[in-house]
């Protein structure tokens, strides 16, 4: 579906970063574009969704989206692919081969960090992709840098026959800004032309490509060194001097305009020279760049003075009220006042970590799990490693995507003794299942592991906000698409019929029975749970509910439940008879927010939740 | 060049229309010819988590973020995130709040105590506060979406432009979108901007010996 408002754009608009590239991507010509969502890169591929005159994919995982790519590129077309910095470690096996052959079409792949870990399980520098698959690394600084190193990318993917790393950070990616944009010039295929010693990477056409990799990266070195991305601000204050890139080149600016700046745009391979004459202009040399000391590690080794890591954390962001203390420290000033009473100044206020929507069907699943003993829980990536959190606490693991799987596997095989009749789940969602999941499954059933998969089929990749799948029955546009039977896939990966179980996760009995009947079997088993996510529109609401407060016995299981629309009232202790003391937690709902999914009326006995216009009790008649 | 750069923090809960309130205030300065920048630190928004979104414009803006004692006005949408974002404002600074509070599980559990009075907590700070019940005129007006509207209504007299540019902004984004709403949202708007108004002529006579 072609949106008119992205082509009647005027010359000047509000752009995120991700928008910005986006826009780039399809100004420059590009016909194949593929991703994964994940924050916070996905807003590329649903921007670039609105353009006409290319593809434009979801892919199952990010290692297929870069070979979707590579396939594009080798047929002629310009390709883009986009990911989260953890997803070029899925398709790391395919960019490391990559680099041999090179690209033909031109091909962008935008890596987004999350420096900060603004949603992500580790915070790790992609720059070092360049480094290890001798890539060109750009480092834009706004959104109109964005927009401009992706047009510029393509030149010199073209030029070298080689794909350009386009290195984002959250603090580009989601900071909107002012871009001046132009019109898209159409960059026809040139076509597929046949050639084994470039595009099949058998050992020994690989290793004829290896001196040629090292020739380009040369070559790429001595653009670097010329290119208008890499300039110098002159400043007065010669004191100590800069090199920054990506948005730690903004706060630099920012905090020390009156100092001399080498702005690094192409910063990989790194301008030695370049550097080095800048170098020769000031008194000490500081690399401002987030995350891991690449640049500063490669100045040393080429004999560059300069200073970094030793006065700026390896971790964060690197914003003014960062580099100010620090440059003073640098230069032997005591660091500005303002910098250490402000952070001091701060208010100490409860956390407000991020936690499951209400009605989410999820809630029922962690409720359930929370209460089951003798369990451990391996966790995925997505809303449901929220389950790890407070009031469930009921994942026991959280390492990448998939790897729930695996890892209860593992745990399975190599329990002790002790944990000989410790039950084993692994927690994953759909998209997450689809992505790299299936595989684990694969492991189970073949190597005959005790394992139960909770497969948490919410039609939706939900924690990105809700982006389609080959489970949703959609595609990227929104468009109808075939719809994957995750029983038919789990009996195909070799779980026996009998052992797969679709279960409405809001009926929590048939959910307890289910997790009770099929970790007691020792043999491969899945459960399936098939409510939509509430943020989309397959989710329904229902009547909302309240609680009749004569009714309610403090009991608090309802608060249990953990849904955001239920919270404590009032609490009382209560001494028994036996002397011990109970507390007791006297609860309300929100009926404003509440879409009635009716978990909490199943866990309250005394039946103090009503209907909240009615307020009468009802029975919760399964839907 | 006199490069003079406004800082607007507007901090609140995920899903409380914080990052839009930002967009339509991003919109204003950008129909006047300012650089704008706009960012989030927002993990995870739509899930209940703490969200602030920085708006920086004027010539020219550089580092899309404001730095702790820079921002020259905050908008809390929520009491306790007022609270938390305080040490934010630059020491001459206004900080205008609604007085709802969004309690999380964390705290509605029993395991974490809500502030008892923010608002006193904030002025004990030193700080110029201005606190209102936003959603309360919202839900007076029949939909709590307006809270939104309401807000912007309370900052509009004190922006470094005139509060018809923010209205424009408003009733632009709306007329787009949801043309249905342009009404009653011009009626938030003007209840928000006369709430404000009413609340410091009161704190100033207040002030009277």
């Amino acid at each position: 579906m072609t949106d008119i408002q992205v082509l009647a754009a005027p010359a000047r608009m509000l752009l995120s970063g991700n928008e910005a590239v986006a826009r780039g991507v399809w100004e420059a010509g590009v016909r194949v574009a593929a991703s994964y969502p994940g924050t916070p890169a996905t807003e590329m591929l649903e921007q670039l969704a609105r353009y006409p005159d290319l593809y434009a994919e979801w892919s199952v995982n990010e290692k297929v989206a870069l070979e979707v790519a590579i396939g594009a590129s080798m047929a002629g077309s310009r390709s883009f692919c986009a990911m989260k910095h953890v997803g070029l470690n899925v398709a790391s096996d395919a960019l490391m081969t990559l680099t041999l052959t090179g690209s033909a079409g031109g091909m962008l792949i935008a890596v987004a960090d999350d420096v900060g870990l603004s949603s992500s399980q580790n915070e790790q520098d992609s720059r070092s992709w360049g480094r290890f698959a001798h890539l060109p690394v750009f480092e834009p600084a706004d959104s109109q840098e964005a927009y401009e190193m992706t047009i510029a990318g393509y030149a010199l993917s073209e030029q070298f026959q080689v794909p350009v790393l386009l290195r984002l950070t959250t603090r580009i990616c989601h900071v909107k800004a002012m871009v001046s944009v132009g019109q898209r010039v159409p960059h026809p295929s040139s076509g597929f032309v046949k050639n084994p010693s470039r595009w099949v990477m058998t050992p020994g056409f690989a290793a004829a490509r290896i001196p040629l990799m090292f020739e380009r990266e040369e070559a790429l070195r001595a653009s670097a060194e010329l290119s208008p991305l890499n300039f110098v601000v002159a400043g007065k204050d010669r004191r100590v001097g800069f090199i920054a890139c990506g948005p730690a080149w903004m706060h630099v600016q920012e905090a020390f305009p009156d100092a001399p700046a080498l702005k690094l745009g192409f910063s990989c391979p790194a301008p030695i020279e370049k550097i080095r004459a800048f170098s020769r202009t000031v008194e000490h040399l500081l690399v401002v760049e987030e995350l891991e000391p690449l640049l500063e590690n490669e100045l040393r080794a080429a004999g560059i003075a300069c200073h970094g890591k030793d006065f700026l954390p390896r971790s964060g962001e690197l914003p003014p009220e960062v580099l100010r203390p620090a440059v003073a420290r640098l230069r032997g000033e005591a660091p500005p006042e303002s910098e250490v009473q402000r952070p001091a100044l701060a208010a100490q206020v409860f956390p407000r970590p991020p936690t499951l929507c209400t009605a989410c069907p999820h809630l029922g699943i962690y409720y359930t799990l929370a209460k089951l003993k003798n369990v451990t829980v391996a966790g995925d990536i997505g809303c449901y490693s929220l389950g790890a959190g407070h009031p469930w606490n009921a994942l026991d693991a959280a390492i990448c995507m998939g790897a729930s799987i695996g890892m209860a596997l593992g745990m399975d095989k190599g329990r002790a003794e002790v944990d000989k009749d410790r039950r084993i789940l692994a927690v994953i969602g759909d998209s997450t299942f689809m992505h790299m999941g299936m595989q684990g499954l694969l492991d189970i059933t073949y190597n005959r592991g005790n394992v139960t998969v909770l497969l948490l089929d919410n039609r939706t990749v939900g924690m990105t906000g809700g982006q389609d799948n080959p489970g949703s029955g959609r595609d990227l546009h929104g468009n109808p698409a075939p719809k994957v039977d995750f029983v038919k896939l789990c009996e195909a990966l070799g779980v026996k019929p009998e052992r797969i179980r679709k279960v409405d996760p809001y009926q929590l009995p048939e959910l307890a029975r289910a997790l009770r009947e099929e970790t007691r079997i020792a043999e491969p088993s899945v459960i399936i749970t098939d409510r939509p996510c509430v943020l989309i529109d397959d989710y329904r609401k229902q009547p909302a509910f309240r609680v009749e407060p004569d009714q309610c016995t403090g009991c608090g299981l309802c608060i249990d439940v953990g849904c955001p629309a239920i919270s404590e009232q009032r609490r009382e202790k209560l001494l028994r008879p036996s002397g011990k003391e109970v507390l007791m937690q006297f609860a309300a709902i929100e009926s404003a927010a509440c879409t009635g999914c009716g978990i909490c009326l199943q866990v309250c006995a005394p039946k103090a939740i009503v209907v909240a216009a009615a307020a009468q009790t009802i029975n919760f008649v399964k839907r | 060049m006199d490069n003079t750069i406004t800082n607007i923090l507007v901090v609140g809960v995920g899903g409380q229309g914080v990052m839009t309130a930002t967009e339509i205030l991003a919109e204003a300065a950008i129909s006047l010819g300012h650089d704008v920048k706009k960012t989030e630190v927002a993990g995870m928004s739509q899930r209940g988590g703490v969200v602030s979104s920085h708006l920086r414009f004027g010539p020219r803006v550089l580092s899309p973020k404001i730095a702790p004692g820079a921002a020259d006005i905050i908008v809390g949408f929520e009491a306790a995130e007022a609270l938390r974002w305080s040490h934010y404002l630059k020491p001459a600074g206004l900080l205008l709040m609604n007085t709802a509070r969004l309690v999380p599980p964390v705290v509605s559990s029993g395991l974490h105590a809500y502030p008892a009075d923010p608002v006193a907590e904030i002025r004990a700070l030193g700080i110029d506060v201005h606190a209102f019940d936003a959603l309360a005129i919202a839900r007076e007006m029949g939909d709590l979406r307006l809270g939104n509207s309401v807000m912007l209504g309370a900052i509009a007299d004190h922006l470094p432009f005139g509060a018809g540019v923010l209205l424009d902004s408003i009733l632009r984004r709306f007329a787009a979108r949801k043309p249905e709403m342009v009404e009653l949202n011009r009626r938030a708007f003007t209840a928000g901007r006369d709430a404000i108004a009413r609340l410091m002529r009161s704190e100033e006579s207040c002030a009277q010996p």
